[in-house]
């Protein structure tokens, strides 16, 4: 562990994930800015490009008011680019002055070998894969998701030089489509879809016809019902060198969220007391199945110390 | 134009030569492809003996190497690829950069096509991966409009190769995890979707119930058939409303559409279906062949319905309209 505690392990809050409203945006990152012992803050919308618009108004006070505050801020770029004004956006993204988080390829090829993050949604799966994004500028690295523990451990070892990330809290981005099935159950189509997403700030349930909860639907991408929430998994997690977790924003206390991870991060509250009080947190089931090779549904209890 | 079919055993690769295939694409039998099914799939000897026959006919066998190397494993793909190499493989069908980086390092002579799994759905995304490794033809992802398809194919200095009938995947290729969140086997680390072993069908209330894990995909009233239980192509419920909430149970088809797949520079067309059994890769492959001559006609078209799943068809995101 000595090597580990050496740096002090980080804290980052992903990208809201859904369509908020701009004020309620705002005054959310606003209170991260004030109150959130969080270290690094990404910002920018990913999944759908049509809803840029609502928050690019606001993006240049919200950057200035976390940077006031001392945290690092990155912008992240669209995890779905295929129209000519996707990729211009992506370009613009990258000749700006901020911190780029990599969300699709097209951002790492456009930052020309400028150093920048590397998110969650793109495939870095083993210790190769990290070098040719180091090679590109890549100083950082989020990992799927779906990555059980014992692959992270493999890849932090055989890149020791990157700082990588888990996705700790939040439901799990699962699948990202063309056709925007949100618009669909309600009546619309993609291309005129009233942006009905934002009617559902936590997500949309999808169910299972026998009455289980199983998805939730955020614009053209597909979520988990649960929430991922690993923070009773934090000692192992920092155990196998991983330098930081990432918070992804839910409708619910995130500055609340960001405390007991922190404390738990920092030895001050057992993992399995944070688990319990985070449950208070959020209305929906936890879950931690991905990170031990388990379906991402499943909550594996730790063992009891 | 390429016609491109898909071998899942040593048999439907012999067949998909005689109905007329330009080049068959298949996989080893391990985790290193995105058809990982018991049953299915080449052993090097099987492999070697394919390329064989496919080299005497004139046919170009392409080996789709194309999940992600799972960490601390990736003596598996490494090898897979200098088996392909040494067997004589025309291309090699790659996703993982790491992956791509090796064969481009290792093998610089070796023909690299970027699997869909890559899901590289942009001039920019694409150009990044001819440069660094020198791929010469990317499998586009189906989230594209014919449009964009000619945009990119335009842009690009490779070639690009599309999907034009089979299997439909909703959600765009390599970025879906949503079998590996009910069932801890993902298409990226395992190479499967909704696999078999964690399928089940039992009755309840007189109907039949597929399901996938732990959740109901689905449920048919006695007598109608059963489909099989794919994670998007499942029933489910939204907002007290039950339906087929990403895609029904479709197949693609956009043989409607080749001549404008023509215009728009595609180099080749690709059939989906390695997990299908001989017969109907033989009858695909020929009525598709029939339909590029322009002699299948509407008998064509019928034929190829019928074979699909759930005898119905979709353009997909070819149309803008699907989405």
């Amino acid at each position: 562990m000595n090597s580990i505690e050496k740096r002090r392990p980080g804290l980052t809050l992903g990208p809201v994930l859904y369509l908020w409203e701009p004020a309620q945006w705002r005054d959310f990152y606003h209170r991260i800015a004030d109150e959130a012992d969080i270290d690094t803050v990404v910002v920018g919308e990913i999944v759908c490009s049509k809803r840029s618009h609502f928050h690019d108004a606001l993006i240049g006070k919200v950057v200035e008011r976390l940077t006031a505050a001392g945290k690092s801020v990155r912008l992240a770029s669209l995890a779905l680019v295929t129209l000519e004004r996707e990729l211009k956006a992506t370009h613009r993204l990258a000749a700006g002055n901020y911190e780029v988080e990599v969300s699709e390829l097209s951002a790492h090829a456009a930052m020309r070998g400028r150093a920048h993050a590397i998110g969650p949604l793109v495939n870095v799966y083993n210790a190769a894969t990290a070098r040719v994004l180091t090679r590109g500028g890549a100083t950082s690295i989020c990992l799927p998701p779906e990555l059980p523990l014992s692959a992270a451990r493999r890849i932090a070892e055989g890149a020791p030089e990157v700082p990588f990330e888990l996705f700790a809290f939040g439901r799990v981005p699962l699948a990202i489509s063309a056709r925007c099935a949100h618009a669909r159950v309600k009546g619309n189509t993609k291309d005129n879809c009233k942006f009905v997403c934002g009617e559902d700030p936590d997500g949309l349930a999808v169910d299972t016809l026998d009455g289980q909860h199983f998805l939730a639907l955020n614009g053209v991408q597909t979520m988990s019902s649960t929430v991922q929430c690993l923070i009773g998994d934090v000692p192992e997690i920092l155990a196998a060198g991983i330098a930081s977790l990432r918070l992804s924003p839910q409708v619910c206390d995130m500055v609340a969220v960001a405390r007991l991870f922190r404390d738990v991060m920092d030895g001050r509250l057992d993992p399995a007391e944070g688990l319990a009080m985070a449950r208070a947190l959020h209305p929906d089931a936890f879950s931690n199945g991905f990170i031990h090779g388990l379906p991402g549904h499943v909550m594996h209890r730790p063992k009891a110390a | 134009m390429e016609l491109i079919c898909p071998a899942g055993t040593p048999a439907a690769f012999r067949d998909a030569i005689d109905a007329g295939a330009d080049a068959v694409y298949c996989g080893f039998r391990n985790e290193t492809n995105a058809r990982n099914f018991p049953g299915l799939n080449f052993s090097p000897e099987e492999l070697g003996e394919a390329i064989a026959l496919a080299d005497r006919r004139g046919v170009k066998t392409l080996v789709a190497i194309n999940t992600f190397m799972r960490a601390g494993a990736e003596d598996i793909w490494t090898q897979a690829v200098d088996d392909a190499v040494a067997l004589g493989a025309h291309a090699l069908i790659l996703a993982d950069l790491g992956l791509l980086a090796y064969a481009a390092e290792r093998y610089p002579e070796q023909r690299l096509h970027l699997s869909v799994q890559a899901a590289a759905c942009n001039a920019d995304y694409i150009g990044y991966l001819v440069s660094a490794f020198g791929i010469r033809r990317a499998v586009l992802p189906r989230v594209l409009t014919i449009a964009e398809i000619a945009a990119i194919s335009g842009k690009v200095d490779c070639e690009t190769e599309v999907f034009v009938f089979g299997g439909l995947c909703v959600m765009e290729e390599g970025r879906c995890s949503l079998s590996s969140y009910a069932t801890g086997r993902s298409p990226n680390m395992h190479g499967v979707c909704s696999p078999a072993s964690h399928v089940r069908y039992r009755e309840a209330g007189g109907d039949m119930v597929s399901e996938l894990g732990d959740f109901t995909i689905n449920r048919f009233p006695r007598g109608e058939a059963a489909g099989y239980p794919t994670l998007c192509k499942g029933r489910f419920v939204v907002e007290e409303e039950d339906g087929y909430i990403f895609e029904d149970p479709a197949s693609l088809d956009v043989l409607a559409h080749i001549d404008e797949l023509r215009a728009a520079g595609v180099s080749a067309l690709k059939i989906e279906g390695r997990q299908r059994g001989r017969a109907y890769v033989a009858q695909v492959v020929s009525e598709i062949r029939k339909t590029l001559a322009r002699v299948g006609g509407a008998e064509s078209a019928e034929t190829l319905r019928r074979l699909s799943e759930g005898q119905r068809t979709t353009t997909g995101s070819y149309d803008k309209r699907w989405r």
